[in-house]
Order: C-alpha cells, then sequence, then structure tokens
C-alpha cells in the first residue's frame, strides 16, 4: 500500500484515533497500540488547582505516534490561535487539529473562522488539519490556504452516522491535493472501509472504538477495515452495473445441458 | 500578592516569577502552558516574567479528546 505522507512525515497507518470517551486511560492506552494508529488526538483543559492527578499522557506518549492536539472548545479564529499557541506549547508539536464549533447542539465546524484561522495558523509555522464541513469549496479554500489536510466530516461528531456527507465526500476526494481526512460520525468499521475505498487518505475514529463493548477488539477492526478500504481502493473498484440485470462470472453453457 | 488562576483567586506566596508560581502550584515539568491575560508564556521565559497584582493566569494541561 501507498504510504500516507503529511507534511513530510511518512503514516504507515491509515487510522487517526481520538482520545475521548474511554473507561480507562489503561484501557486508551492498549486501545491506541492495538489500532495500529500513529496519530492520536489529544484535547486541552484548565488544571484544576485542588486535583492534578491526571497522568493520561503517559498513556498517549509513544515513540512511533504523532500527538494531534485540538482546539475544542474553542468559538472564533482568535481562540483557536491562543489554544494552538498553547497547544504548542504544552505538548511540543506545531502539528493541530483545528476545531472550531461555536454550537454545543451539533457541533458543527464554523466554516468562515475556520478557514481565517487556517490562513494565519499556516503563517505561524502550523501544521494545520482543519476539521471541516463537507463543503468542496471551503475544501480547496483550505488548501489554498496552506492546510497540510482537510477533515471533513461524515456525520456530526459523536452519533456513528456512518458517511452522510457520501456525495460531497467523493467531490472532495476528487478535487483535493492534500490528503483528505475523513473525520467525525464513523461508526462502524463498514463506514471506514467505504470512505477509505472512496480514495479518503485516512479516517480518525473516536467514538465508535472508545464505546464499543470491547474497545482494543473494535480498534483492530477498524484498523483492519481501513487496511481492507484503502487496499481496495489502490486495487481499483470494477464499475458498479445502473441496471439489476445480472453479469454471469461463470460460463453459463457447455456444463449440464444436452 | 493576588492573582487569579484559571478564575479562582490564589494568593502568589513567594516572588513575582512563573517559575516561582510553578513551583507553588508544583506544575508538572512538562505538559502545560501558562498564558498570562490571555498570552501565552513561553516556558523558557517563566524565570524573569513578572507577574503584576490582579494579573489574570490560564493554565492548561493534557486531557483526553477527539
Amino acid at each position: 500500500m501507498e504510504k500516507l505522507i503529511i507534511a513530510g512525515r511518512v503514516f504507515d497507518s491509515r487510522l487517526f484515533l481520538g482520545t475521548g470517551k474511554f473507561n480507562s486511560n489503561k484501557n486508551m492506552e492498549e486501545t491506541i497500540l492495538a489500532s495500529g494508529t500513529e496519530m492520536v488526538t489529544v484535547a486541552m483543559k484548565r488544571i484544576e488547582l485542588d486535583n492534578k492527578e491526571d497522568d493520561m499522557m503517559k498513556h498517549i506518549v509513544h515513540p512511533h505516534i504523532q500527538l494531534l492536539p485540538n482546539t475544542s472548545g474553542v468559538r472564533t479564529a482568535e481562540e483557536a490561535i491562543f489554544a494552538a499557541q498553547m497547544a504548542r506549547e504544552a505538548f511540543g508539536t506545531n502539528w493541530l487539529k483545528l476545531e472550531i464549533h461555536p454550537d454545543p447542539r451539533y457541533l458543527l465546524p464554523d466554516s468562515t473562522e475556520t478557514l481565517k484561522a487556517t490562513e494565519e495558523l499556516v503563517k505561524m509555522g502550523f501544521v494545520v488539519l482543519p476539521y471541516c464541513q463537507a463543503d468542496p469549496t471551503l475544501c480547496k479554500r483550505l488548501e489554498e490556504a496552506g492546510a497540510a489536510t482537510v477533515m471533513p466530516l461524515a456525520a456530526p461528531i459523536g452519533t456513528n452516522k456512518g458517511l452522510q456527507t457520501r456525495d460531497f465526500l467523493r467531490i472532495i476526494i476528487e478535487q483535493s491535493n492534500v490528503p483528505v481526512v475523513v473525520d467525525a460520525g464513523i461508526g462502524a468499521p463498514s463506514h471506514a472501509a467505504e470512505a477509505m475505498e472512496m480514495g479518503a487518505a485516512a479516517c480518525l475514529v473516536n467514538t465508535a472504538i472508545a464505546v464499543a463493548g470491547n474497545p482494543v477488539e473494535m480498534a483492530i477492526a477498524f484498523k483492519e477495515a481501513v487496511i481492507a478500504g484503502r487496499r481496495a481502493y489502490e486495487a481499483g473498484l470494477g464499475l458498479k452495473s445502473e441496471s439489476l440485470i445480472a453479469s454471469a462470472s461463470s460460463p453459463l453453457t457447455a456444463f449440464l445441458n444436452d | 500578592m493576588k492573582i487569579s488562576v484559571n478564575n479562582k483567586e490564589t494568593e502568589l506566596l513567594d516572588g513575582n516569577t512563573i517559575a516561582q508560581l510553578a513551583i507553588q502550584l508544583e506544575l508538572p515539568a512538562q505538559g502545560v502552558a501558562v498564558a498570562v491575560n490571555n498570552k501565552m508564556i513561553p516556558r523558557k521565559e517563566w524565570e524573569t516574567y513578572a507577574i503584576q497584582k490582579g494579573d489574570n493566569l490560564t493554565i492548561i494541561k493534557a486531557a483526553c479528546g477527539g
């Protein structure tokens, strides 16, 4: 399979993992390692002065893993830029999952602010991976602004509804010159496989794995689905017939009759 | 000196630098970032950056998230 390259870094795995919603840090770490992922998102929160015990980072930091801090919680480009600076300082990386979603109900990204922030953050030297609407025009604009990838949503965050934006994802993938990472809403390995078969460069999955009955097994299932989907894409899928009329794949003559 | 840390009134007991506050709050050596009045202050400036009375500090660390 082709390697995935983002901002000069080579990735063997095309499955990116979010770290929210796991039962325990131990389970999260086992899942990360089982998934084979090399890109893991992490959020930020204010330190609680009375309770500084939380060592989740030691369960995430491994030599083969690129940390991808996110800007979750910001509502504007200005707040995102501040969050990005804090993330770069705290995590020692200039990679950034830019996410600006002012609406807490649907968590849909604000396209105007996302584009504005991408333009600024790229100038400031960040490797920007923006979470965005599955809007082909916006994705081109983000690419032109210097985004390292585009990360259009399949469905609202955490819904597990699959590729609701399928047709727009197809257009984005067709037009994009940067890797297209399908982010948010992927709820089952079959969804990830379909995205990869369409030519997505990678999938970012969190909820579907973290809340599974067995997150480690589900991570393996996603890993295999992403590989299968990518392999199928590279192999070239057969054309889909528009009609229901069958086309035999075995010879229909010269066996039983006459 | 009274300052605000993550919206909580805090008394800076000794000195006036971020480095001294970090000792007082037992901040870890890695994985945190500090802003004063919404401006991020790099760790290499913590020894010299003088906090003023009433300053509003934000201190963040890693959290799980997607």
